[in-house]
C-alpha cells in the first residue's frame, strides 16, 4: 500500500516535469504550426511509455539502490573502517582510501551505464552516424570517463586541494584535445559531458561527496562536498576526444602500412 | 489459422523478452558493484534483501518501458517540430521555441530547486546574505530563475550556431574561458555549487527532446551535417549556467 502512494507521488512529479513540455508543443503546433501532429497515436503511447517508464525506473531506484548506495558511501568512508577502529585520526592520510577510489570509480562506471540519458543520445549518435558510432562503444567510453572523473573528485575531497585547479587543468586539456580531435566528434563529445549526470548518477555521487567530506578530518560538507559532479561531466568530453584520436591515429597508421606494402 | 496466432504471440513474447534482457544488462554492472563491495570488502549482509530485489525490478520495467517509449514518441516528436519549424522558415519562432524549450524544462526542475535551496543555505550561513527565511527564498528563486534563463538562452544559441553553421569548438571555448574567468572572481562559496549547476540542468526527458531537435534541425537544412552540428545542444546548456550562477554571486553580494 505504501508502494503505491509512493509510486503515485513519483508518477505526479514526472507528469510535472512533463507538462511544460507539452504545453509547449501543443500551443506551438495549435497556434504557430497550425497543422496536425503525423502519428498523432503512437506519439501519445510513447509519451505515456516514457513518463511511467521513468517513475517506474526512480521508485525503484528510491527503493532500493539509493539506500544501499547511501549505506555503502558512509560505511566505506567510515573512519573506523578506513584507519581500523578505535584509531585517533586528526589529519587525513589520502592513501588510505584506497578503497574508496575504487568504489567511487566503479560507483561511477556502473551507474553512467544505467543512465537513460547517455542512453538515448547514443542511441541518436548510432543513428546519425550510420552505426559508426557504436552505442556500447560511446557508453562505455563515457562511463570510464566518469569513473576516472568521480575517483579523481573523491582524492580532492579527502586531500582538501581546491576544485577551481582540477576544473582549469581540465578544460585546459579539453581546449588542446579540440584542437587535434577529428570534427565530427567534437560535439558529441561536448553534450556527452553533459549527459551523464541526472537521474541515477547525481544522487549517488552526491550522497558519496557529502558522506565523505563529513567524516574526512579538517572537511567541510559546505565547501567541499560539492564539486563531485563537475568531475563527472568534465571527464567524459576527455574520455570521448581521447578515444576517438586514438581510433584516428590507429586507422591512419593502417592505411600508412597498407600504403608501404603496396609500394613494395 | 490457430499456429499462426500461437507463432505470433511467440514473436511478441521474444521481442518484448529482447528489450527486457537489454535494460537488465543496463543495471547488470550497478548489481555487480554492490555485490563485490558488500560480499568482499564490507562483509556485512544486505538489510532488506526483498525490497531491495523488487526494487531492482521496477527499476528493468522502467527502463524498458522509457526506451521503447523514447523510439516511439520522444524522438519523433521532437524531430517532426524541428522539421515544421525549419519549414516555416520563421527565425523568431524557431528561436522563441528553443528558447522557451529550455526555459520551461528547467525552472521547474526538482534537482535545481535542491541545489538552488542549499546553495542558499551556505550563502546564509557564509554571511554573505540576511540568513532570514524570506531573503534565502529569495535568494533561491533568483538563482533559479537565472539557471532556467540561461539554459533557454543557451538552446537558443545552439539553435542559432545550428542555423549559421558556427564551428562549435569556438563557442564551447569561449565559453570554458568565460568560466575561468569569473571563477576568478567570483565568491569562493559560490564556485562548487555553480560547477554542479551545470551538471543538475539536464533533466531526462529534456536531453532526448533537445537532441532530437538539433539533429532534425541539422538534417532539414542543406549543407548541415547533423553530426558535426545536429549535437551540442546539451553542452551549451551545462555550460552557460556555471558562468550565469557565478554571475547572479557576484553581482548579488
Amino acid at each position: 500500500m505504501e508502494f503505491i502512494y509512493d509510486f503515485s507521488k513519483i508518477l505526479l512529479a514526472t507528469c510535472k516535469d512533463v507538462l511544460p513540455i507539452i504545453i509547449l508543443i501543443v500551443s506551438f503546433q495549435l497556434l504557430v504550426l497550425r497543422q496536425s501532429i503525423p502519428h498523432l497515436r503512437r506519439l501519445i503511447v510513447g509519451g505515456v511509455y516514457v513518463v511511467i517508464g521513468l517513475a517506474l525506473f526512480l521508485a525503484g531506484l528510491e527503493k532500493a539502490l539509493f539506500p544501499l548506495g547511501n549505506i555503502m558511501a558512509t560505511q566505506l568512508s567510515d573512519p573506523a573502517f578506513i584507519y581500523g577502529p578505535g584509531e585517533v585520526v586528526t589529519q587525513a592520510d589520502w592513501k588510505a582510501y584506497g578503497w574508496v577510489y575504487l568504489f567511487a570509480a566503479m560507483i561511477g562506471f556502473a551507474t553512467t551505464i544505467a543512465e537513460p540519458s547517455l542512453i538515448a543520445v547514443a542511441f541518436k549518435a548510432n543513428e546519425v552516424s550510420a552505426g559508426t558510432i557504436k552505442q556500447w562503444g560511446l557508453r562505455i567510453t563515457v562511463a570510464v570517463g566518469v569513473a576516472f572523473g568521480i575517483s579523481l573528485g573523491t582524492f580532492r575531497i579527502i586531500t582538501g586541494t581546491p576544485l577551481y585547479m582540477y576544473i582549469l587543468a581540465g578544460y585546459m586539456i579539453v581546449i588542446v584535445q579540440t584542437l587535434f580531435a577529428p570534427k565530427n566528434i567534437i560535439a558529441l563529445a561536448y553534450d556527452s559531458g553533459g549527459v551523464t549526470t541526472s537521474t541515477v548518477t547525481v544522487p549517488l555521487v552526491a550522497a558519496l561527496g557529502l558522506g565523505l567530506s563529513a567524516t574526512v578530518p579538517g572537511r567541510n560538507p559546505a565547501l567541499d562536498g560539492f564539486g563531485l559532479i563537475a568531475f563527472a561531466s568534465l571527464f567524459p568530453i576527455i574520455a570521448v576526444m581521447g578515444y576517438a584520436q586514438l581510433m584516428q591515429w590507429s586507422t591512419q597508421r593502417k592505411i600508412k602500412n597498407m600504403e608501404k606494402k603496396n609500394a613494395i | 489459422m490457430a499456429s499462426s496466432i500461437s507463432t505470433g504471440n511467440n514473436m511478441i513474447i521474444k521481442l518484448i523478452l529482447t528489450k527486457i534482457k537489454r535494460a537488465a544488462t543496463d543495471l547488470l554492472p550497478i548489481v555487480l558493484v554492490i555485490a563485490f563491495f558488500q560480499t568482499l570488502v564490507l562483509r556485512q549482509p544486505l538489510p532488506q534483501m526483498g525490497e531491495v530485489l523488487f526494487g531492482a525490478l521496477l527499476v528493468v520495467t522502467g527502463l524498458t518501458l522509457f526506451v521503447e517509449g523514447l523510439e516511439m514518441g520522444l524522438f519523433p516528436i521532437g524531430e517532426s517540430m524541428a522539421h515544421a519549424l525549419a519549414r516555416k522558415g520563421s527565425l523568431f519562432w524557431l528561436l522563441f521555441f528553443a528558447f522557451a524549450l529550455g526555459f520551461s524544462t528547467t525552472v521547474a526542475e526538482p534537482a535545481l530547486i535542491a541545489v538552488a535551496w542549499e546553495a542558499a543555505e551556505i550563502a546564509g550561513q557564509g554571511g554573505l546574505i540576511d540568513p532570514g527565511q524570506e531573503s534565502l527564498s529569495q535568494y533561491a528563486f533568483g538563482l533559479r530563475m537565472s539557471v532556467a534563463f540561461s539554459v533557454g538562452l543557451a538552446i537558443l544559441i545552439g539553435v542559432l550556431r545550428i542555423l549559421r553553421g558556427w564551428p562549435i569548438h569556438y563557442l564551447i571555448i569561449s565559453g570554458y574561458v568565460l568560466v575561468m574567468l569569473m571563477t576568478m572572481i567570483a565568491p569562493k562559496e559560490i564556485i562548487g555549487i555553480a560547477y554542479d549547476a551545470g551538471g543538475v540542468t539536464t533533466s531526462t526527458i529534456t536531453v532526448p527532446l533537445v537532441a532530437a531537435l538539433g539533429v532534425g534541425l541539422a538534417s532539414s537544412i542543406r549543407g548541415r551535417s547533423p553530426l558535426v552540428d545536429g549535437f551540442g545542444l546539451i553542452a551549451f546548456a551545462s555550460l552557460l549556467p556555471m558562468a550565469f550562477v557565478m554571475g547572479y554571486g557576484l553581482i548579488i553580494f
